[in-house]
């Protein structure tokens, strides 16, 4: 497939990554998230709505993402995740917290700055039968964008530059008007990277995106999203539970637990030595592929269910679960900081265990 | 924390006893308006006491129709079952009376499902629903059939089972929810139990206690356990034996061991290439190419051949063996190793 869509490459800068392939790319902060929080209010009564409580799904997160670079988000459900990716694009205004683009304040952009800042930050959806208009053709879905942002493609070339995107992400150009209900889970997928693609983002936030998919064709669209990567110099917030995925696609993993960041890190350092006790719970219980590999793990079990966020244990929010807990534990909440493992983890006793067998074969 | 324990039990490929669900050739099909869709074609298992049989697939392939087909619950129109004998303790299930599979229904077969939230009834208490199965099947009282829930909830690991007998299925998690789908599936002390995807909407850490819990009761049984999923770390963990299905039929069959270490048909070998692995970062993934097939038009031929890296075509095939115009059996190919594809010998490299 030659560049077709040549226009679109016009958002990218130096291609960070291939300076340095092994290392995580170092490129300046793009997104930097700080204190993050979003509480959502708990009403009762049908007239009178009166709150009594809040649930605080995102409750102080801390977060940056790098030009070029991937920064896989892992986490169980409930744990705040897709809050954060709603946030980022701005469909939910946050709590307290900020989040900065390029420096500025999110919050604070208005009119012309917050409608560049929603071009240049993008999603994809999990769900591609949700996510996509059953009554818009796949060509109106692409270019959709553009009636909103029309200085990207010039009115009269937009057919070619839909139909050019499409072959970019694996559509048959010819489908162009076909309904979404014509093309299956994976091709759908495609349609939603397409029309994210189209406002040629600097930023995409990923949440979830192949989750719904079979394994088979889930490797397609991984593959297609680490081309893109390449192409583009887009930088992905990857938004998943499949801590495998996540490993596979990202530079760096931050794992969520209860609205907080529990651990953050290099792949490695957070697959290879995890010090957090649920991230170590989290990759213990993780099935492996390997005949020969099984049976080799401790397998933590955790025992109980996640509390609800809407009253979130004192001080370290996994306390109530984990068996490393102590009275600080209640009182005082750990920072996520470096204790000595080479990596921030938001634990009081934090220890690096290796957890996943290495694969020598 | 606990270890894992090894899963080379002695449970193990069964004890060598005689099975006690026999699937044989067996056909489902759909007649909708416009087409005819041919979900399963000629499948033919069987599961011994004690053994766990994985059944592989992706969505579509037939995997949790057949399972549909055994236990008597397919809506018959617009399914009909063309062929095939499903035996069990000596008895064809298809050609019972309604009366007689109901019987074996619950004592004899039993299923759970993914979505243990729409198949719980949301107006009746978990306790009752469970105990139906002592009223409907051994004639007790509401007062003992729910002294026997909270018992079998215990069993279950469910915490505070005798206050909690009386809630609702809203009030649990979703994996308290997935134990009360298990409590009545084991209820009868069923010999067979088919688990239809039993935890792929649950988190990874909720889907360990879940695998880990039907394993154990596993062992305190000795029933036979039919695992359907799609998921190949599951199948890894927990099954002694796997049958690998595409567009409706089992495309391999061996021991979990041997078919994950070394794959005999393309198709589990490109599913095994493509999905990431936690224990390692790995290079690019090798993703199959193309969509499954519409199973109202199944590819002549190897139903997999559009999608095959290893297709032989016309002249570069063998005599009696074009991937686009025979169907290759599902043959032996080694001892112990099944593999519907004409070149499976390449495959495995022997």
């Amino acid at each position: 497939m030659s560049d077709p869509t040549g226009a679109t490459a016009s958002s990218q800068t130096a291609d960070v990554e291939s300076a340095l392939p092994p290392a995580p790319p170092q490129g300046e902060p793009l997104l930097e998230i700080r204190g993050l929080k979003k509480h959502f209010p708990l009403t009762q009564g049908i007239v009178f709505k009166r709150t009594i409580g809040h649930v605080r799904a995102v409750d102080g997160v801390d977060l940056t993402l790098r030009r070029g670079e991937t920064l896989g988000l892992v986490g169980e459900s409930g744990c705040g995740k897709s809050t954060v990716s709603k946030l980022l694009v701005a469909l939910e205004k946050p709590t307290d917290g900020s989040i900065l683009y390029k420096g500025r304040d999110v919050a604070k952009m208005g009119g012309r700055a917050l409608k560049q800042y929603r071009r240049e930050v993008q999603i994809i959806f999990q769900d591609p039968y949700a996510s996509l208009n059953p009554r818009m053709t796949v060509g109106d879905i692409v270019a959709e964008g553009w009636s909103v942002h029309a200085d990207i493609a010039p009115r009269k070339g937009r057919l070619q530059r839909t139909q050019e995107l499409m072959d970019r992400v694996g559509l048959n150009p010819d489908f162009v008007n076909r309904y979404p209900h014509q093309f299956s889970g994976g091709q759908r997928q495609r349609i939603g990277i397409a029309r994210a693609l189209a406002l040629q983002p600097e930023v995409i936030v990923c949440d979830e995106p192949v989750s719904a998919l079979d394994v088979s064709v889930q490797a397609q669209v991984v593959n297609l999203l680490e081309d893109l990567q390449d192409d583009f110099g887009l930088s992905y917030l990857f938004i998943a539970h499949d801590l495998s995925v996540v490993r596979h696609i990202s530079d760096r993993v931050a794992v969520m637990y209860l609205g907080s960041v529990v651990e953050e890190g290099t792949d490695e350092q957070v697959y290879g030595s995890p010090s957090h006790p649920y991230t170590q719970a989290l990759l213990s219980s993780v099935p492996l592929h390997e005949p020969a590999l099984r049976g080799q793990k401790d397998r933590i079990l955790l025992h109980g269910d996640v509390p609800s966020p809407a009253d979130p244990p004192s001080g370290c929010r996994f306390r109530t679960r984990c068996w490393k807990a102590q009275d600080i534990c209640a009182v005082e909440s750990p920072a996520l900081v470096d204790r000595g493992q080479g990596h921030p983890a938001a634990c009081h006793f934090a220890e690096a265990r290796a957890v996943v067998p290495v694969d020598v074969g | 924390m606990t270890t894992l324990p090894s899963s080379a039990s002695s449970v193990r490929s069964g004890d060598g006893s005689s099975p006690i669900l026999s699937v044989e050739d067996l056909f489902v099909e759909f007649r909708t308006r416009e087409n005819l869709v041919n979900a399963v074609n000629g499948i033919s298992y069987t599961v011994s006491a004690g053994e766990t049989l994985a059944i592989l697939g992706e969505s579509g392939s037939g995997k949790s129709v057949s399972a549909q087909a055994i236990m008597g619950i397919l809506d018959m129109p617009p399914a009909r079952i063309p062929n095939g004998e499903i035996w069990f303790e000596g008895r064809n299930l298809l050609t019972l009376p309604a009366e007689e599979q109901r019987k074996i229904r619950g004592p004899g077969i039993s299923m759970i499902f993914q979505d243990a939230l729409s198949s719980l009834n949301p107006v009746y208490s978990v306790g009752y629903q469970i105990g139906e199965m002592f009223r409907a099947h051994g004639g007790l009282s509401k007062k003992d059939a729910k002294q026997r829930a909270v018992e079998l909830m215990d069993r279950v690991r469910i915490p505070a089972a005798a206050q909690r007998v009386n809630d609702y299925p809203h009030q649990f998690s979703g994996g308290m929810r997935q134990r009360v789908m298990i409590a009545m599936a084991i209820a009868l002390d069923p010999r067979i139990l088919i688990a239809d995807e039993p935890t792929t909407a649950l988190d990874v850490t909720v889907q360990a206690q879940v695998m880990d819990l039907l394993k154990d009761l596993q062992r305190e049984t000795g029933m036979g356990l039919v695992l359907i999923t799609h998921d190949l770390g599951v199948v890894n963990e927990v099954a002694d034996n796997v049958a690998v299905m595409y567009a409706g039929r089992i495309v391999e069959r061996g021991t979990v061991d041997e078919v994950f270490t070394k794959p005999g048909h393309p198709y589990t070998e490109g599913l095994l290439n493509s999905v990431p692995q936690v224990e390692a970062k790995g290079g690019r993934l090798q993703p199959i190419t193309g969509q499954p097939p519409n199973l109202s038009r199944i590819p002549s031929g190897c139903p997999f051949h559009p999608r095959c890296p290893r297709r032989r075509l016309g002249a570069e095939a063998l005599p009696g063996r074009d991937c686009a115009g025979d169907r290759p059996p599902l043959r032996l190919v080694v001892p112990g190793r099944e593999a519907a594809c004409h070149y499976s010998e390449e495959v495995l490299g022997v």
